[in-house]
């Protein structure tokens, strides 16, 4: 028995707390922000796309991040479709299809961070087609000078609070953007421990569980999604352990627009450990905790952690370092076997990225294999095939070939 | 099966050689030098900067004897030679994806085939990367993709994107002071030599008065006939200023030359110069949105021309600068003008910025109809344009047409799909003009 038929199970320690962050997940017309707003009268609730934008500044004024996935695959694209040409990847589409179907009613604006064109222009429609709505562009830093590019982004996060603020949010208080930060620390602490559990014990949890886990935290306030997340490590830990003849893989290209989690179970039934992905990566974008004293800036504490511990991802500009490096190491630290390439059609930055990663994997001979999905692709038994030949060849040979 | 209606004329028999006048003939003369130096860059001791022509900083690199190489050139340059379908051909065998932009894997597959330029000869490599990063992510994804080929310096230059509509004085001051830390000592060392402002205000004084010759034209298309076709014959115009020669002499002398052209025609009451010599009849006046096509730049221009179809403005010819709404380079601030410029460049701007100056520009030159031409490589210019022409058509009451195709990949070029397409359109508005003078 897999774990995914375990997590429908009573037998399964994790399957209440893996229901609920199911729930979560599916909640495409925000009826928990729609909760959350009554809770909190006043209160803004702010969507952002991928892949990251600085959710404890957000906290830190009494908002609500809330993460836009798009309409993954239960969605009917009807509307989103006559924004775009056939050849625009599709979370830009089911985006556009909820908030025109009215399911993002209850966000009060959103951010559009810098990781593509698409997502770049996505901003500029969202201003003409929702005028009544606040739609910012954020630009994050390409240069990564504390003095340079810390600045520009200190200064840019400043022009977000003001125009939240005369919106409505808290006005800026440090104190209470410290407590942000470290209630998003405590969220990222847990979720490293998930990580590390995956790692170690894969059989304990699934990446599909993992998945569910963290994704359920992008309309959570830090503080309960860090609840949610050691729930269920504590939960997976009293799982008996089982045996699995699986290759340890890492994914990566997925950081944007989703793969189905049909995909993702495709993936592992195909013999795939996935002990490393990206994943909506916004959520464990920064590398370790924000560091904040008592007496530090806490917006300039929120600059240098991305400039100084941000992922390595397709959208964020590899300056002096190795194009792949941090790939390299991510696959050595998780001892993982191989690498499988999973980026959605048409999606530049992954797809752009990808001979370099390659290249960078070859030098390192390690195996890897690349498939493209779209968020609603519903047929799996190609890919099922292509990633059980890919374990297959690395399980007997080492590597792809 | 299509039909041709009796007002549209027929093709007559495709030329080779397009007409030129005397300024294209100069220009000819101008890109041809570049090239020769080029040649002899490594024997003349003249470093070499690849960079990109959004937020290009040309009169820098002039300032510190360097000699810019533009990857998108070269590629629009291969795809008229009919030569782009190989490269891109080969950077896919290489692994590079089929839903990329076909400039990239042009310029990785002409790279990998030996790197010829247009006159024949090798391009230099490049001694360093400018990465301009202006209003389009591919360019940081293309140089990081060169940069493992070449192993040589990038100086990165990260232009904030208009995405609230201005530039803010932290934009401008973010990239004057990459300029001051960065940008220009990276070059200095590339270079071998000190950047003498003094010289660049030089430069500058003279980009500014070439800029000034290139509105003029620009504006030129208000008379009617339009004397210029501010698309396909527009390209050409745009050569020298998005290109390796802004700020010197010969960019003045050329455009000070195109204007008295311009200016002649509008006296003869002239339309454009198209590639079958003198444009017939000037019957619809068209705005543009978005690149050409390059693969099969004279067929697609002809499907305009020989209806007497003159395009009065573009917005590609705007995303090397964007003059005609005021900017001049400004030697008396040289940094603070280069920050200007690269902010303001067409690619940086929002879609209700785009939107708004191409409805600015229906409005100005007294437009028929407004056609999008939708390239597949362009997501930059692309994503969002079906929403722009709704937008366009409710402002200006002027009806839109959309068309796909690609910059330099010949695969999607469909001549006859095409063709139907602007036919239907310029039926539509002939259909509308003779309604409204009933």
């Amino acid at each position: 028995m897999t774990h995914h038929e375990a997590e429908n199970t009573t037998n399964d320690p994790a399957s209440a707390v893996l229901e609920r962050a199911r729930h979560f997940v599916d909640d495409l017309t925000l009826t928990e922000v729609v909760r959350w707003k009554k809770d909190h009268p006043g209160q803004l609730a702010v969507g952002y796309m991928p892949i990251y934008v600085p959710r404890p500044m957000l906290e830190g004024i009494g908002c609500l991040p809330v993460a836009m996935f798009g309409g993954g695959d239960q969605v009917d694209i009807i509307k989103g479709d006559s924004f775009y040409q056939s050849y625009i990847c599709h979370i830009p589409r089911s985006t556009l299809e909820l908030a025109l179907n009215g399911s993002l009613d209850s966000l009060d604006g959103v951010l559009f961070p810098s990781i593509c064109d698409v997502i770049r222009n996505l901003s500029g429609m969202w201003q003409m087609l929702f005028p009544e709505k606040y739609a910012s562009y954020v630009d994050l830093p390409q240069n990564f000078d504390p003095e340079l590019g810390g600045k520009f982004y200190v200064n840019d996060m400043a022009r977000i609070l003001r125009d939240l603020t005369a919106r409505g949010a808290w006005k800026y208080d440090a104190d209470k953007m410290r407590a942000a930060i470290a209630a998003e620390n405590s969220r990222r602490a847990a979720l490293k421990e998930l990580d590390t559990l995956r790692v170690k014990e894969p059989f304990r949890v699934r990446a599909s569980e993992a998945y569910l886990v963290a994704r359920a935290g992008g309309l959570l306030e830090a503080a309960a999604h860090e609840k949610l997340v050691r729930e269920f490590v504590a939960a997976a830990k009293q799982r008996a352990p089982r045996v699995y003849d699986n290759v340890r893989v890492l994914v990566r290209g997925s950081f944007c627009e989703q793969p189905p989690l049909g995909l993702i179970k495709t993936l592992e039934a195909a013999g795939c450990d996935i002990v490393d992905d990206d994943f909506q990566l916004g959520l464990r974008y920064i590398d370790g905790d924000i560091e904040c004293g008592p007496s530090d800036d806490p917006m300039r504490a929120i600059a240098t952690a991305f400039l100084r511990r941000g992922q390595a991802t397709a959208s964020r500009y590899i300056a002096d370092e190795e194009k792949g490096a941090a790939l390299v190491q991510s696959v050595r630290q998780v001892e993982a076997e191989g690498v499988i390439f999973a980026a959605a059609s048409f999606c530049d930055p992954a797809l752009l990225d990808q001979p370099m990663l390659e290249a960078a994997l070859d030098r390192a001979k390690i195996p890897h294999t690349s498939l493209k999905f779209a968020e609603n692709t519903g047929q799996f038994q190609v890919i099922r095939e292509q990633a059980g030949a890919f374990s297959d060849a690395v399980k007997l040979w080492g590597s792809a070939a | 099966m299509t039909t041709t209606p009796t007002h549209i004329t027929r093709p007559r028999e495709v030329d080779t050689e397009a007409a030129k006048d005397d300024s294209q003939l100069r220009q000819k003369q101008m890109i041809s030098g570049h090239f020769d130096k080029l040649a002899t860059a490594k024997e003349d001791g003249r470093a070499v900067a690849y960079t990109f022509v959004p937020g290009n900083l040309t009169e820098l690199m002039l300032a510190l004897d360097m000699l810019p190489v533009l990857p998108e050139i070269n590629a629009l340059q291969s795809g008229m030679r009919k030569l782009s379908g190989n490269y891109i051909t080969e950077a896919e065998k290489l692994g590079h994806s089929e839903d990329v932009c076909t400039y990239v894997k042009c310029d990785i597959g002409m790279m990998k085939s030996g790197n010829i330029g247009p006159t024949g000869t090798k391009l230099p490599d490049p001694n360093i990367l400018l990465l301009s990063y202006t209003g389009c992510f591919t360019f940081m994804k293309w140089f990081e993709l060169l940069k493992e080929e070449y192993n040589c310096p990038v100086a990165m230059l990260h232009v904030p994107y208009q995405g609230d509509g201005h530039i803010t004085p932290e934009m401008r001051t973010y990239v004057i002071e990459q300029l001051e830390r960065e940008v220009i000592p990276a070059l200095e060392k590339a270079a071998g030599k000190k950047l003498d402002l003094d010289r660049l205000s030089d430069l500058l004084e003279r980009s500014r008065k070439a800029e000034d010759d290139l509105v003029a034209v620009w504006e030129s298309a208000q008379n009617t006939p339009s004397p210029i076709d501010g698309y396909f014959g527009g390209v050409y115009y745009i050569g020298p200023i998005f290109s390796a020669f802004r700020g010197t002499q010969d960019a003045c002398d050329y455009y000070a030359m195109l204007r008295r052209e311009v200016e002649q025609r509008v006296k003869e009451g002239k339309g454009p110069v198209t590639p079958d010599g003198d444009a017939p009849e000037e019957k619809y006046r068209l705005v543009v949105e978005g690149p050409p096509n390059w693969t099969n730049f004279f067929d697609f221009w002809r499907m305009f021309s020989r209806e007497g179809a003159t395009v009065v403005s573009s917005t590609y010819t705007r995303v090397g600068g964007l003059y005609d709404t005021g900017f001049r380079h400004d030697p008396k601030d040289p940094l603070g003008t280069l920050a200007d410029y690269c902010l303001g460049c067409y690619t940086n701007l929002n879609l209700p910025m785009r939107t708004k100056l191409l409805a600015s520009y229906i409005e100005k030159y007294k437009a028929d109809g407004f056609l999008i031409n939708s390239v597949k490589s362009c997501n930059s210019f692309s994503a969002g344009q079906l929403l722009m022409l709704r937008e366009l058509e409710r402002k200006t009451g002027v009806p839109g047409g959309f068309i796909e195709s690609d910059l330099v990949d010949p695969r999607y070029f469909g001549k006859a799909n095409i063709e139907n397409r602007v036919q239907s359109y310029l039926q539509m508005l002939e259909a509308r003009k003779s309604r409204a003078s009933a």
